[in-house]
This record gives C-alpha cells, sequence and structure tokens, in this order.
C-alpha cells in the first residue's frame, strides 16, 4: 500500500466526497470529520515511512496519460513537500471539525474534500502538467466557496481571485510548454516530467524569458506586489474555512512552486532576477505592513500581515542557499500554522458579533480570557518572538539573505518591528481596556469544536519553536541536494559565486570536524 | 467521331462513394416511408437515421482501415480523395450528428419534428459534408458545400421561433455571399493553373514558381472571404449570433461544429500549399485574422445577456482559435485542429444541449430571451445536477485542467510554442484567460445567486426526456474522462494527418 500511498492521498478525498453526496444532511459533518481524519492518519503515516536521510524524492508512481506527448502522472514526495502535505491534511480536518453552522453544509464539506484533493495534488506532482492541473483545479472549489459562502461583495471577490490567478496561470503554461519543446529539441522526446527538466541545462537567455513565464504565474499566487489586490477581497469576503485555506495551504503553492520550478530549472536567471526579487519582497514586507496598521478590520490586518510574510518566504526562497531556502520552507509551514490559526480566531469573534471591526470591541480579555490567551499566543507567533514557530523560520531565512545583502535583509528586519507594531496595537485595541460595548459583555468564551482547532495548532507553535528538528532535517537534506543541482547546473560566473557549492562546504565542515578530534 | 474510352470499372473505385450514398439511401428511404404512410411519430425517423448514420460510421472505419493499409484511396476519375483529413473529418461529421439526431426526441413537442423531411434533410446535409471533405477538386467541394447548406437553411427556418425564419433568410443571403466569392476564387485558380484539383493547382503554381502571383493574390482573397463566412471569422461574422439565436439550441449548438469542421478541412487542404511556398502576405492576412476572431469574439461574448449568444460568441473565438492551426502548418498543428475539434464537439454539444432541454415551449413574462442569464439564477438550488453538469460543461470551455478541452488547447498551444509563433502562443493564452470570464459568469449566476422567480427547477429540464439525458451524460463522460482517451486519439490523428502529407 505504500507504493501507492501518494496516490491513496490524493485521490482519497475526491472519492469521498463523490460518495459524500449520497450522505445524508444531517450527518455529512462527522462523515466530513472523518474522512479527513483518515486522511490526516495516512499523512501521518506517509511521514513515519518518510527515510528523512534520503535527500531525492520517494513514494514515486509513474502511469502513462499522455506518453505521445509526455505527459505522465508522477507523483513523488521529498523534504520540501512532504510538511506542506501533512499540513493540508491537518487543516482539512480541523477546518471541517471546527466548521461553524452554515447553510448548504453538504455542498461545503464535499466541496472541501474535493480542494483537500487538489491542495495534495499540487504538491505530490512531478509532472508539469499534472501539477498545473492541480494547480487550475484548485480555483474552483475556492471559487465556490469565496463565491457562496461569503460576504457582500463575494462575488466579485471569487471572480477576481479565479481570473487573477487563471490569466497568470496560462502565461505559466505557455513556459511549460516552451520548457518541453526545449527538452524535445535536446534530446528528440517529449518530457513534462520535473525531474527529466532538472537535467536540461538552457542558455541563459532562455532561462531569463521562461522564469518570467513562471514568476508570473507563482507570484499572483504567492500574492507578491503589485499583484497582491485579488487576496484582501478574497480574505475580506471569504468566510472562515475559506481564508483559513487559503492562507495556509493556497498560497504556499505559489512559494513552493517557485523552488520546485523555478530554481532547479532556471539557476542563472534566478540569479539575475534574485536582486529585484528581493526588491519587491522587501516592498512587499513593508508596505503591506504599514497598510496592515491602517486597517479597521481585523480580519484585513490579518490578511495583509499575512502577505507581508509570504514576502519573508520569498526572500529567504531567493537567498539561493541551504540556510535560505530551508528557512523559507520551514516559514511556509509555520505561517501556515499561524495565520490558519488567526483566520479560525477572527472567524470565533465573527460568529458571536458578526462583525470584524476593531472598534466594536474593547476590553475582551476581561470577557473571554481563554480566547484572549490563544490569541495572544498566535500574535505573538506571528510578529516572530523566540521559541514560537514562526521565529524559527524567519530567523533561517534572513539569516540566508544576509549571506547575499547585508542591507536588505536589514530593511526586511525592520518588517518584524513594524509586524509588531501593528499586531500589538489590534491586540490592545481588541482585548485591553474596560468593555465598552453592552454586547461584549456577555460573550461566551471559546467552545469545545472550536477549541478541538485551536488547540492542537498552539501546540505545534510552541513545539515546533523550541524543537524544530524533526522538520529542519528531512528539509535540510532536499534543500542541499537542490542547492547543489543548482550549482552544478548553473552557467555564468556570478551565479557559480552566488549559489554555494553544499559538496565542498560540507567537505570543509567535516575536516574541520577531523581536525579538532 | 469521337472514340470510345474505356475505363475499367475497378479504377472507378465506387467503394470510395459508399459513406457517401448511405445516407443518402436513408433519406430516400425516409421520404418513401412517408409517401406510404404518413403521419409517423418522429420516434420512427429519430432511430432511423441512427441506424444509417450507424452504418455510415462503420463504413468509415472500414475505409479507414484501408487507409492505414493502403494510404491515400482515390477514385471516379480522381474525384475522391479519401485521405486522412477526408476520414478524420467524417468521423467528427458523423460521430456529432448521431449525438445530434436524438436530440429530436423532446418532451415539449416541436413542429418541425414532425416532418419526414426534416430528418431526409438532415441526411442530405450530412452527405453533402461528407463529399466537400473527402475531395480536392474545387467544383465537388463546391457541390457538396451547397448541397449541405441549402438542406441547413430549411432546417433552420423550421423551428418554431419568430427569428427563425429571419436567420433562415440571414444565412441563406450569407451563405449565397460565399458561394459567390467561392466560386469566383476557383474560376481565377483555374484560370491561373488550367485545373480545379487543389494537388495540381500546387504543382502548376510551383512549376512557374508563381508568376502570376498577382492572380494568386485575387483567389486567395476571394477564397479567403468565403471560408470567412463559413467559418464565421471576423469581419464575416455578424451572422452568426442572430442565426444561433434564431435555430434551436441544438441545432445551434450542432452548426457551431459540424460546417466549421468541414470548412476547415478544406482550407487546409487550399491555405495550406499557398502557406508552405511563402505566399508571405497570406501569413500576414491569416494571422490577423485568427487574432481578431479570437481576441474580439471574446470580447463580444462579454457584453452578452442570454447565454445561447455568448456560447455563439465564444464558438467563433474557438474557431479563431482553431483557425491558428492552418496559419501554424505543421503536422503538430494541424493535428491538433482535429483533436480540438473532437474534445470541442463534445463539450460544446453538451453545452448546448443543457440549453435544449431548458427550452420553455413558450417565453415567460420575466424573460427577455430563450436563455437569458437570469433564467439560470440560483439553479445549484432547484436543480443541483443539471446545475453542475453546465458548470463543468462551462469550466471545460473555458480550459480548466483536466477537463477535455484543457487537451485541445494545451496541444494547440504547444504547436504555436514548436511552430515558432511566440507572441501567437501568448495571445492565444491570454485569450483564454479573457473567456474564462464569460463562462464563469454563467458560473456565478447558477451556483453564487439567488433566483430571479421562484421556480421548482422544473424549467431547467422541461424539455429532458431519457434520450436528451442519455446524450448530455455521453457528452459530460466525455468531457470529464477525457485524459483517458486524449493519448489514443492524438496518435490516431497524428497519423492519420501525416499519412495524407500534412
Amino acid at each position: 500500500m505504500l507504493d501507492h500511498i501518494l496516490s491513496i492521498l490524493i485521490f482519497f478525498p475526491a472519492l469521498a466526497g463523490v460518495l459524500g453526496f449520497v450522505v445524508n444532511k444531517d450527518s455529512i459533518r462527522s462523515y466530513g470529520v472523518a474522512v479527513a481524519t483518515i486522511e490526516f492518519a495516512l499523512s501521518l503515516w506517509l511521514w513515519a515511512a518518510f527515510d528523512s536521510s534520503v535527500s531525492g524524492m520517494q513514494f514515486m508512481e509513474n502511469i502513462a496519460l499522455v506518453p505521445a506527448f509526455g505527459v505522465n502522472y508522477i507523483v513523488g514526495i521529498d523534504g520540501i513537500s512532504l510538511f506542506i502535505i501533512v499540513l493540508a491534511a491537518f487543516f482539512t480536518m480541523i477546518g471541517i471539525a471546527s466548521l461553524s453552522p452554515t447553510k448548504n453544509e453538504k455542498n461545503m464539506i464535499v466541496t472541501l474534500l474535493f480542494l483537500q484533493m487538489t491542495m495534495v495534488g499540487v504538491f505530490a506532482a512531478l509532472d508539469a502538467i499534472v501539477f498545473y492541473v492541480f494547480w487550475e483545479l484548485s480555483l474552483v472549489p475556492m471559487l465556490y466557496i469565496i463565491g457562496a459562502w461569503g460576504g457582500p461583495l463575494r462575488i466579485y471577490a471569487s471572480v477576481k481571485f479565479f481570473l487573477y490567478t487563471f490569466a497568470g496561470s496560462l502565461v505559466m503554461l505557455v513556459g511549460m510548454l516552451f520548457m518541453a519543446y526545449f527538452y524535445y529539441q535536446a534530446t528528440g522526446e517529449w518530457s513534462f516530467a520535473i525531474l527529466d527538466w532538472y537535467r536540461l541545462i538552457l542558455p541563459e537567455s532562455f532561462q531569463k524569458w521562461l522564469f518570467v513565464a513562471f514568476f508570473l504565474g507563482f507570484a499572483i499566487k504567492v500574492p507578491m506586489f503589485p499583484f497582491h489586490t485579488w487576496l484582501p477581497y478574497a480574505h475580506g469576503q471569504a468566510p472562515t474555512i475559506g481564508s483559513v485555506i487559503l492562507a495556509a495551504i493556497l498560497l504556499k503553492m505559489g512559494t513552493y512552486a517557485f523552488i520546485r520550478f523555478s530554481l532547479p530549472l532556471f539557476p542563472d536567471a534566478s540569479v539575475y532576477f534574485m536582486y529585484p526579487i528581493a526588491v519587491i519582497s522587501i516592498i512587499m514586507i513593508i508596505y503591506t505592513a504599514m497598510v496592515a496598521y491602517a486597517q479597521k478590520d481585523i480580519k484585513q490586518v490579518v490578511a495583509y500581515s499575512s502577505v507581508s510574510h509570504m514576502g519573508v518566504i520569498v526572500l529567504g526562497t531567493f537567498a539561493l542557499n541551504v540556510e535560505g531556502i530551508t528557512g523559507s520552507i520551514f516559514l511556509m509551514i509555520a505561517h501556515g500554522v499561524v495565520s490558519g490559526a488567526l483566520f479560525l480566531l477572527v472567524g470565533v469573534i465573527y460568529d458571536r458579533r458578526h462583525t470584524k471591526y476593531m472598534s466594536e470591541f474593547g476590553g475582551l480579555a476581561h470577557v473571554m480570557p481563554r480566547y484572549a490567551t490563544i490569541f495572544g499566543l498566535m500574535l505573538m507567533a506571528s510578529v516572530g518572538l523566540p521559541l514560537t514557530i514562526n521565529f524559527v523560520g524567519e530567523f533561517l531565512s534572513l539569516l540566508g539573505f544576509y549571506k547575499q545583502s547585508h542591507i536588505l535583509t536589514l530593511l526586511a528586519g525592520t518588517a518584524i518591528i513594524v509586524g509588531a507594531i501593528y499586531m500589538l496595537a489590534a491586540y490592545k485595541k481588541m482585548f485591553f481596556g474596560v468593555v465598552t460595548k453592552d454586547e461584549n459583555k456577555h460573550l461566551k468564551d471559546v467552545n469545545k469544536r472550536e477549541l478541538v482547532a485551536l488547540i492542537p495548532l498552539a501546540i505545534i507553535t510552541v513545539w515546533l519553536g523550541i524543537y524544530p528538528k524533526p522538520l529542519l532535517e528531512p528539509i535540510n537534506n532536499s534543500v542541499e541536494a537542490v542547492v547543489s543541482l543548482m550549482h552544478e547546473k548553473s552557467i555564468s560566473e556570478e551565479a557559480k559565486l552566488r549559489i554555494p557549492n553544499v559538496a565542498t562546504e560540507l567537505k570543509i565542515l567535516n575536516n574541520t570536524a577531523e581536525e579538532t578530534h | 467521331m469521337l472514340s470510345p474510352i474505356n475505363v475499367s470499372f475497378e479504377s472507378l473505385n465506387l467503394a470510395t462513394l459508399v459513406p457517401m450514398i448511405i445516407p443518402i439511401v436513408g433519406a430516400l428511404l425516409i421520404l418513401i416511408i412517408d409517401l406510404f404512410k404518413s403521419e409517423q411519430h418522429k420516434s420512427l425517423f429519430v432511430m432511423l437515421s441512427l441506424l444509417v448514420l450507424g452504418v455510415d460510421f462503420v463504413a468509415l472505419m472500414d475505409s479507414a482501415g484501408i487507409f492505414t493499409k493502403n494510404g491515400t484511396i482515390t477514385g471516379v476519375f480522381d474525384m475522391m480523395l479519401i485521405d486522412g483529413l477526408a476520414l478524420l473529418s467524417q468521423f467528427i461529421i458523423v460521430g456529432a450528428s448521431l449525438l445530434f439526431i436524438p436530440l429530436a426526441l423532446t418532451h415539449k413537442r416541436f413542429h418541425e419534428f414532425s416532418y419526414p423531411e426534416f430528418f431526409a434533410l438532415f441526411l442530405f446535409m450530412i452527405a453533402g459534408f461528407q463529399f466537400m471533405v473527402a475531395t480536392d477538386n474545387l467544383i465537388l467541394i463546391f457541390v457538396g458545400l451547397e448541397t449541405a447548406s441549402l438542406a441547413l437553411y430549411t432546417l433552420i427556418a423550421m423551428h418554431n421561433r419568430d427569428k427563425s425564419f429571419e436567420a433562415a433568410v440571414k444565412y441563406f443571403t450569407m451563405g449565397a455571399l460565399a458561394a459567390g466569392f467561392y466560386s469566383f476564387g476557383a474560376m481565377v485558380f483555374y484560370a491561373v493553373s488550367g485545373s480545379v484539383e487543389i494537388n495540381e493547382i500546387a504543382q502548376v503554381l510551383k512549376a512557374n514558381n508563381y508568376e502570376d502571383i498577382g492572380f494568386v493574390l485575387v483567389g486567395v482573397v476571394f477564397l479567403l472571404a468565403s471560408f470567412g463566412f463559413k467559418l464565421s471569422m471576423v469581419p464575416f461574422h455578424t451572422w452568426t449570433p442572430d442565426v444561433y439565436e434564431g435555430s434551436s439550441a441544438a441545432l445551434a449548438g450542432y452548426m457551431s461544429i459540424v460546417p466549421k469542421i468541414a470548412a476547415f478541412v478544406v482550407a487546409m487542404r487550399i491555405f495550406e500549399f499557398l502557406i508552405h511556398s511563402g505566399v508571405v502576405w497570406l501569413e500576414v492576412i491569416l494571422y490577423i485574422g485568427v487574432v481578431v476572431t479570437m481576441t474580439m469574439a471574446n470580447i463580444w461574448a462579454l457584453v452578452q445577456t442570454d447565454v445561447k449568444r455568448m456560447l455563439a460568441y465564444s464558438s467563433i473565438s474557438h474557431a479563431g482559435f482553431v483557425m491558428a492551426a492552418i496559419l501554424i502548418g505543421t503536422t503538430q498543428s494541424n493535428s491538433a485542429l482535429f483533436l480540438y475539434w473532437i474534445l470541442f464537439s463534445f463539450t460544446n454539444l453538451g453545452s448546448f444541449s443543457m440549453l435544449w432541454i431548458s427550452r420553455q415551449k413558450n417565453l415567460p413574462a420575466h424573460q427577455q430571451s430563450d436563455h437569458s442569464y437570469d433564467k439560470f439564477a440560483g439553479m445549484i438550488k432547484t436543480a443541483p445536477v443539471a446545475a453542475t453538469i453546465m458548470g463543468l460543461f462551462m469550466l471545460s470551455l473555458a480550459g480548466v485542467p483536466p477537463f477535455a478541452l484543457f487537451w485541445g488547447k494545451m496541444y494547440m498551444i504547444s504547436s504555436a510554442v514548436t511552430g515558432g509563433y511566440t507572441v501567437l502562443a501568448l495571445i492565444m493564452a491570454l485569450n483564454s484567460a479573457i473567456a474564462g470570464y464569460y463562462y464563469l459568469k454563467l458560473i456565478v449566476y447558477m451556483f453564487m445567486r439567488d433566483p430571479v422567480v421562484e421556480n421548482s427547477g422544473h424549467v431547467y429540464v422541461a424539455n429532458a426526456t431519457l434520450p436528451l439525458k442519455t446524450i448530455i451524460g455521453i457528452a459530460a463522460v466525455g468531457t470529464i474522462f477525457a485524459f483517458v482517451a486524449v493519448n489514443q486519439l492524438l496518435e490516431l490523428v497524428t497519423v492519420f494527418v501525416y499519412n495524407s502529407g500534412y
């Protein structure tokens, strides 16, 4: 069964979703939770069976789909994708479990199960077209979730979300077709397999064009400044579950794709575009942090802070060394946990008061102490307090980029300070002081259903903040493989300099270790 | 005194005529039945047509078997040319007709189906299209085209809406103009080369090294204009939305597929050698035509308030997209054309059939047109299965993977990339993004809005019967599980196109 565990992980939720249509609508929630729990258990089993000393792909499956055109169903995972898959399974589970009662619950849960299929599919796919299939397919359930259960502007928000991403990915598709064509020219065979593409060394000019084509698709998804305008709408209008999945998993598709496609396929172009992208990332970090400070709506604060942290992830990725990339992958997980939790927390208060304006609250700490505690913890994690999960990722990402540029890293570091300002200000407005509004005096504290989701997240936040090694080690192994591949493949002098040679570094480390003994 | 001409019977190779004769015989049979015993129920004629088309399909498979073994077959004084293009397009024509004809078995009574002539004309039309694609003789192409078109005009006029007659007359006038252009263009080519066979024209022109380039260009202009009308390329497209609106939804869907594939094949035969001979001017004109058709049709589709008109513009845009294949002119692009059109016929016939089953007998007061967007508002609440299927067809038309049309789009864009048309590939991709908006609009209406008028959901399936549901089921399965069949289709199409020398 382990041979096909990835396919099971991908298609089990979809199959369960189809069968879910038959389940009675009073029992659909239990059904959804049961399915998502099985899926999560399977993903944990995957983690247990994962050999973290291996840097390459594991659990590979290869089924011919359109062999005449080189399209095959190839899936496999390494340390980079493993944890995001586990995270996706985890968030779907707690998302369904903590779902507040809505209209058309059945449609919602079936849609979530389909969404889960596409999420796992994107991170497991090792064939560009299969990747593209899941990537595009993930838009449809999200479109429906935002458009059917969202706020007053939901239709505008959902269509904007769909079209923005759709347009970007079509440009990416053209890039993929070009890549396959270059492969065809070089070898005489069509192939969309990413591992085949890794072996292809392209001239620098081609790399730049293809990098841009792929970048458009990924940058809109992340979303990077100036393509970020769809995200505040999507978050603002989406129901809680939609925001949680969007922030925790869907945005990670973009940053993951940078590491899976852009860096190893186009190492020279990555070096060439390193500074421009770093500058965009820093604009994104600082600008969205300032915008977050100006918001009146707590959900928008969380949304913009989420964009701001995505900037740090991109910056870490384009540090192009092991520390930076490892940090950015870890930060993806951390950001997923923390911003997912923050959106859940916003949902908790929204369910009670049906408003998200911070001015409507105040003094909540007296009324809802447990809520205030968990919110405080997550907020500290979001700011990057040491010993919380975000700190590890942010520190490593910035450390990685420090090796490339000191000044830019310094600028990015200020984001943590700005982040502390707007987050603490928001916290002060909502939780401290006296209770001014009558409606707030008798609010119920978090209930069991909500705690089911929040407590595990709180535990993860602290646990991985103190002891991140179980994740860092497999991530590190796979990243080393990526970086050494990039170093070998790069053509230009500058790229060779910028991308460290992992093999020699390791040798030096080993030598010094031996000498000291 | 004339000396007798000896023609051996074998050299005529009358077997090449069999696939065209079958529907003609079937049509005559239907007329004879009506002669002996009139007032028969439509189901009789539907089933007879189905059987005839089924036999036709088998005959085509037979010819395909001979083609794969012996290569291109000619017959009847080299008038008939059975090559891969002819076979593939006939498969599409007959296959789409097989899917279309059961749509006559509606729940509501529409009077055109009570005439046996409807089915006879339908079968004559299929024979006409089959002749049109299975020859490279300009005169026979013309005869086939006119046989098919005249039958089609009548089929449109038989529908019982005010606008049907207008649509038929409009189509007829435009068609007559196009026929005039066509015959003039063909005449010029005959004058230049002394032949009406496309391959001989190509040889003669090549031999004299295009010394009459001026005349060739005049001929090309006329032929382009005539195919522009038939394929509804911008700016010759203006009839399309009106004609689609006036005819029944089922017939509109049929018209968006079958006449166009026939015209594509002829356009491929004529323009391919001209493009490859380096007539730069033609390439530029085609390039502009393709881009303008795709883009403008998409932009017009954005502002439509009626789903059928939106689908009409969308099918213009798809035709422009596919026309790019003829511009690119490689084996890959020509294969992509057929792959695209096979997948497109499933999806497009499916979506028009969905409109067809929701067709009311009379227009309710609150509705502007038969299929306004408002009618579909909140459909998910009252008719969830129908809404989901319709949504599926829309996603496929938009090119969302893994549904049918995505594979066609992907292969077509890839052929543009391979053929060196990078900018065109990008334009095609961006046009798919624009198109996404209006397909999404229908999804938004169906899934996210509240119904305009309270209804029980019956309107969406008012016309549904088992045969109609079966057809939609086939189209839906074809759309969802296309990825299983794409490989075989692609290999088959590529072999057929390659072996015909395109």
